[in-house]
């Protein structure tokens, strides 16, 4: 028993860590229909950033808060510079530029920072809080507790604020959206923006445990989207909750069944998305609307 | 006084000219009528003004030449465009449908009040307020869009086939409640119809557009009046 609940915990931190990079991913779809593969990509130069300051001696709490500026300005020129270009034609291409932007991101990191672990300070104490005979570590409620104040700040931003109102309008009918008056080019910017800050954060949070590589986060952008997919693009909440699932699934998984194993474990979210996608196309907790991947 | 005057206007998508040199006047408070066949250009004229496609010649609202500024500027100068197909949000409910067109209003108050305005305008959607516009019928629809258009408080509407696919009462209760806010808000009106019989319900003059260019300017009894817009036009 004290295993299983172990194993829970621990896939709810790093399900956390996917809820991150899957609200980034919402976002950005919420703001301009299209599914960003570099975001993950944007999130480790982030954490590269924060790295190379608490190198050169910034507090990291600092560092990272840096970081976060620096990704909202990275997201929001990747938007202007690159995407805008892209994003009144087909949406196929569109998602072709970002997996190339991804290729290009951890091409630079490798580049600049080597393909080298580097060790990432963390946030939260390592130490173990004990409690009912399980110990979790600090770092795990850490993390899953940041992630559950970002879920209800963004889903506040989409439901309950003037801003994720308008971010929603453009990504539906951007040409309404202008003749109401709405900026839509600013808004997009701002909506690549605090996509990226959300990548940073998870970038942050997962960087000490996994240490920092280029391609660090390839595989939790993978789980990401299968999140995205579960939870339905339009529902923050929902998502969470999904990546939570996943991460959780893909821990009790590996290790009550023999013939999935660690090796196999990256395929459970994948037999989760067919299951769940033959009973129900718009997501667990998604409005039937078209994915447009 | 004059506010909104068309001179010579030129429109293209790409390389193609489909505006020839289009010409209109709409006085404060007045209501102007668009009338033409499919193709004639009497969309790509109100896209023209509201800066959604390439122009030349001279557009000037309440003073000011506004041809070349930008979509969102242009509604900011209050002038709001009901599209073609209604460009409703469909995932967006009738009352954020109804938000997203004040968006550029700081009055709360003001806000509630013209959404109440708009609900009186249009009972129709009382009852829709929670559902997405996605889910609302065709007339429906072309009500929210007006609605959206009304909560910017604008000085000018730009309304683009308002009665297209719809049933005949469902468009005479549309154009009715129209009138009813000309009448009550005095706001003025560019309105393209293909629909001659319900455009002079509404409008006090009209032009009639081929291929991007007037062929017919007069008021509304004037061109009642003539044979060839009887035939062409108002069905015998
Ligand atoms: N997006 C477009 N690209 C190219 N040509 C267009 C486009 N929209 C309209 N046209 C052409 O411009 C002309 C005028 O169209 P439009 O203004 O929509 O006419 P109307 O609204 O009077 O039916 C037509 O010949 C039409 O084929
Ligand atoms: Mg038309």
């Amino acid at each position: 028993m004290a295993t299983f609940i172990q194993l829970v915990v621990d896939g709810l931190s790093t399900g956390s860590i996917y809820a991150a990079i899957a609200l980034a991913l919402v976002l950005v779809h919420q703001a301009t229909g299209l599914i960003n593969f570099a975001q993950g990509g944007m999130a480790v130069l982030a954490a590269y950033s924060a790295w190379w300051l608490t190198a050169r001696g910034v507090p990291l709490v600092l560092a990272i808060l840096a970081s976060i500026v620096l990704s909202f300005l990275l997201g929001a020129a990747v938007e202007r510079w690159l995407m805008r270009r892209f994003e009144r034609g087909d949406p196929d291409t569109a998602v072709v530029v970002t997996i190339g932007l991804l290729t290009l991101i951890t091409g630079i990191c490798g580049w600049l920072f080597t393909y080298n672990n580097q060790q990432f300070p963390s946030l939260f104490s390592l130490d173990a809080v004990s409690f009912l005979g399980v110990s979790v570590s600090q770092r795990s409620i850490g993390t899953t507790l940041v992630i559950v104040v970002v879920m209800f700040l963004l889903q506040g931003l989409f439901a309950g604020t003037k801003l994720g109102l308008a971010l929603r309008a453009v990504a539906i009918n951007p040409q309404s959206a202008a003749f109401s008056g709405l900026p839509v080019e600013r808004l997009l910017m701002v909506g690549w923006g605090l996509a990226a800050v959300l990548g940073a954060i998870a970038g942050a949070m997962v960087a000490p445990q996994l240490t920092l590589t280029p391609g660090m986060l390839d595989n939790a952008l993978v789980y990401a989207l299968a999140a995205v997919i579960l939870g339905g693009l339009s529902s923050p909440v929902g998502v969470v909750v999904a990546a939570w699932i996943i991460g959780v699934l893909e821990n009790l998984a590996a290790v009550y069944i023999p013939l999935i194993g660690y090796d196999l474990k990256v395929a459970v979210p994948f037999i989760l998305i067919f299951v769940v996608l033959v009973i129900r196309p718009q997501g667990l907790f998604g409005r039937k609307t078209v994915v447009r991947v | 006084m004059t506010l909104l005057e068309l001179e010579d206007v030129t429109a293209f998508y790409g390389p193609v000219q489909v505006l020839e040199g289009v010409s209109l006047s709409v006085p404060e408070n007045g209501a102007v009528g668009i009338l033409g066949a499919n193709g004639a250009g009497k969309t790509t004229t109100l896209r023209a003004i509201s800066a959604t496609v390439r122009a030349g010649g001279r557009i000037v609202f309440d003073g000011k030449d506004i041809r070349g500024t930008r979509p969102d500027r242009v509604a900011a100068l209050g002038i709001a465009h009901v599209p073609e197909g209604r460009g409703t949000f469909g995932d967006l409910s009738v009352r954020e449908n109804l938000r997203v067109g004040a968006y550029l209003r700081k009055d709360r108050k003001g806000i509630a009040s013209d959404i109440d305005y708009c609900l009186d305008l249009f009972p129709n959607l009382q009852d829709r307020i929670t559902s997405n516009a996605s889910a609302l019928s065709g007339g429906e629809q072309q009500m929210l869009a007006v609605a959206r258009a009304i909560m910017s408080k604008p000085r000018l509407l730009l309304l683009d086939e308002a009665s297209l696919g719809l049933a005949p009462s469902t468009a005479k209760a549309v154009y009715d409640a129209i009138r009813r806010l000309r009448v009550e808000s005095g706001i003025a009106m560019v309105v393209v119809e293909q629909n001659a019989n319900l455009a002079f319900t509404l409008v006090d003059s009209a032009t009639v557009l081929e291929t991007g260019r007037n062929v017919l300017t007069g008021t509304s009894a004037e061109l009642r009046g003539m044979d060839e817009i009887r035939r062409a036009y108002l069905g015998g």
